[in-house]
């Protein structure tokens, strides 16, 4: 009886391969993130407010996490663009197709929890200050790429095209993050990544880590949906072609 | 019912296509339009079909208006990519309404059913122009103008072009067809356009 | 009759909605310009909130007329123009079929969005659905001058920034009454003055005037 070979890193590359991974990954992320999340949830409610904040002020738990995932999804953009065109990956273009829309989704929440918490404590829902506007931006270029993904018939035709962009793109993502040092305005400034280490206090910290981590997991197990649900988007497609070149 | 045409004069692009031209087409008969490109096989079309003004003679039908009776297949197929084939067809039967034949009848008629719910942006240019074709059997009109419609047909499907052609003439219909001469059409009269300057009726 | 009109709603919108349609553009450029103002301006909240029912008005109307081309250019470019040309419907009830279908894809998200936008730049809470009111009536009063300018020019190929250039003469009198009744919305306690009226009275001159003319233009365009 032949040796099933070993599996490299390499055949993650095989999307029958992809498939059965994920048929235990998704379930696995998904455990992994609800109780994440729900503990993250309880330790953020049990978090007093600081000084003149009020209660509105545990919407942060759902805000920043957004943050941290509209910048990182990018990123995973970013890097899968870089797998159409430099490595040729060929799940890589299915991987940024799938993510563009949790990521805009994250950077709408961003944007809805940070006006829904700002408001009572600056009096707007609005203001054009860096990170503020810079989010806005990313947002922005979010909905461009997925305008782009839909105005193609061919999905494989729009991979390089979009890959592209989202190089381009990416030069917002150091500019969302320093844009609070750069430019004063209303939001605060960093508080957790920064090069000294973290100014929270563990009380808040902590919760917040735990729901980025849990949203984290979330979102790669939606990834991985996504993905899948692309693939058979494909194989249809790839049918439809073949019935009727069969049919003459 | 008789198609009737008088002194037919077409000026395009500051060039006179043909003058004078005269000819009729009785319940039953088919018209073969013949020439080289250019010669203005569509422009004769597209001026019965009313899409193009006369510059000059008359154009009647002979027991009812041309508008009313007239179904033009032009060169483009008028298929929208992103609907399917149903869609497609049910959309210019709906229009045109006078629903004759039923949309899956006519799809298999032309050799379509099977691609009934797949989007037409699949189909090949030749099932494209059997999809076309189709319209001409759910939309039920005396007077067929045909613009080249064996482009791109492979044997088959102008064997079934043929088919419902006859279907068509026993029924009592008019066809008139541009065509460069690929149909066998043995019982056609011809209007030969081009270099041959005047007009003859075969 | 009906059943004509419904399926070319139907399959405009359909068409609009599916890959490769263009439905959803419309508001991202809307989105777009209303973001660019304030980088152009500046960070003054305050100017910000007083212009900002100008602002959106002028992103709607841009936006709205940068899609014109959508409405006949791909029939043309198919030969579906031909066919509605010699359909048995009257050609002004196809145009008016076709306007409302591309205002549905189109225009009236830009209505939806205008609330949220709105929020960026500032627009006082209570004012915010009074503009969006205001943009209800003027924008499908855009789609159906619009309509003439896309029957015009609906056999030239990448038309969509004459079609613009042609109809925005045409869409001032709806900006200039449009942007009255928003901001007699605001400063009194009725909307629903004299420039409200002008403007209701623009859509319903534009629902006869655009069919019509556009119907004329696609006769006169046919000789080609």
């Amino acid at each position: 009886m032949p040796k099933t070979p070993r599996m490299k890193v390499s055949d993650l590359a095989n999307p029958n391969r992809f498939m059965r991974l994920s048929n235990w990954l998704i379930p696995l992320f998904a455990v992994i993130a609800v109780p994440l999340l729900a503990y993250g949830f309880y330790l953020g409610f049990q978090a007093p407010p600081e000084r003149d904040q009020s209660y509105i002020f545990r919407i942060m738990f759902v805000h920043v996490p957004s943050a941290w995932l509209a910048l990182g999804i990018y990123t995973m953009m970013t890097v899968a663009a870089l797998g159409t065109l430099v490595w040729r990956h060929p799940l890589a273009d299915v991987a940024q197709k799938a993510a563009a829309p949790f990521g805009a989704a994250f950077a709408l929440i961003c944007l809805v929890t940070g006006s829904i918490w700002g408001y009572p404590t600056w009096g707007t829902f609005w203001e054009w200050d860096g990170r503020l506007t810079s989010m806005l931006v990313l947002f922005l270029i979010y909905l461009g790429i997925i305008s782009l993904w839909r105005a193609f018939d061919e999905p494989l035709a729009a991979a390089k095209a979009v890959a592209i962009l989202t190089l381009v793109g990416f030069i917002n993502i150091p500019i969302v993050k320093f844009s609070v040092d750069w430019w004063s305005g209303l939001h605060q400034k960093a508080s957790v990544f920064r090069l000294d280490g973290p100014t929270m206090h563990p009380v808040y910290l902590y919760p917040l880590m735990t729901c980025a981590l849990g949203f984290s997991f979330l979102f790669g197990a939606m990834l991985m949906v996504a993905m899948r649900t692309e693939l058979a988007r494909r194989r249809v497609r790839t049918l439809t072609i073949f019935v009727a070149q069969e049919a003459r | 019912m008789r198609l009737i045409a008088e002194n037919l004069r077409c000026v395009r692009g500051g060039r006179e296509l043909y003058d004078g031209l005269s000819f009729s087409a009785a319940a039953g008969e088919i018209l073969l339009l013949t020439g080289p490109n250019g010669a203005g096989k569509t422009s004769l079309l597209r001026q019965i079909a009313g899409l193009l003004p006369l510059d000059g003679g008359a154009l009647r039908l002979e027991g009812g208006e041309i508008a009313d009776e007239a179904h033009f297949v032009g060169h483009a197929a008028a298929v929208k990519d992103a609907l399917t084939v149903a869609e497609n067809l049910a959309f210019w039967s709906t229009l045109y309404g006078r629903e004759s034949l039923p949309l899956g009848a006519a799809l298999e008629r032309l050799r379509l059913q099977a691609l009934e719910n797949l989007p037409a942006r699949v189909l090949s240019a030749g099932q494209k122009r059997r999809l076309a074709l189709a319209r001409l059997l759910t939309i039920s009109r005396k007077l067929w103008l045909l613009d080249e419609p064996d482009a791109a047909l492979d044997k088959e499907g102008r064997d079934t072009l043929l088919g419902i052609l006859t279907e068509h003439r026993a029924r009592g219909g008019i066809a008139v067809i541009a065509s460069h001469g690929t149909l066998p059409l043995a019982s056609a009269s011809h209007v030969s356009l081009g270099n041959d300057a005047d007009a003859r009726a075969a | 009759m009906s059943r004509a009109i419904f399926a070319i709603l139907k399959r405009d919108l359909a068409l609009s909605f599916r890959a490769g349609g263009g439905a959803g553009i419309g508001v991202i450029f809307f989105l777009a310009v209303v973001m660019v103002v304030p980088f152009a301006i500046g960070p003054d909240q305050k100017l910000l909130s007083q212009i900002g029912p100008a602002i959106l008005w002028s992103g709607a109307l841009l936006a709205s007329l940068l899609g014109l081309d959508r409405i006949f250019g791909a029939d043309a470019d198919d030969g579906s123009l031909d066919l509605l040309l010699l359909a048995p419907l009257p050609l002004e009830v196809i145009a008016f079929a076709k306007a409302l279908a591309h205002w549905l894809a189109t225009g009236l998200p830009l209505v939806l969005a205008t609330p949220l936008l709105g929020l960026l730049l500032g627009v006082p809470l209570n004012t915010l659905g009074a503009t969006a009111l205001m943009l209800l009536i003027g924008t499908p009063a855009i789609a159906f001058l619009g309509l003439i300018g896309a029957a015009l020019a609906a056999t030239l190929p990448r038309a969509g920034m004459l079609i613009a250039v042609l109809i925005v003469p045409f869409t001032i009198p709806v900006l200039i009454f449009g942007t009255a009744a928003t901001a007699a919305a605001i400063s009194d306690a009725s909307p629903f003055g004299t420039a409200f009226k002008f403007l209701c009275a623009l859509l319903l001159f534009s629902f006869v005037i655009g069919p019509v003319a556009a119907a004329a233009a696609l006769r006169i365009g046919r000789g080609t």
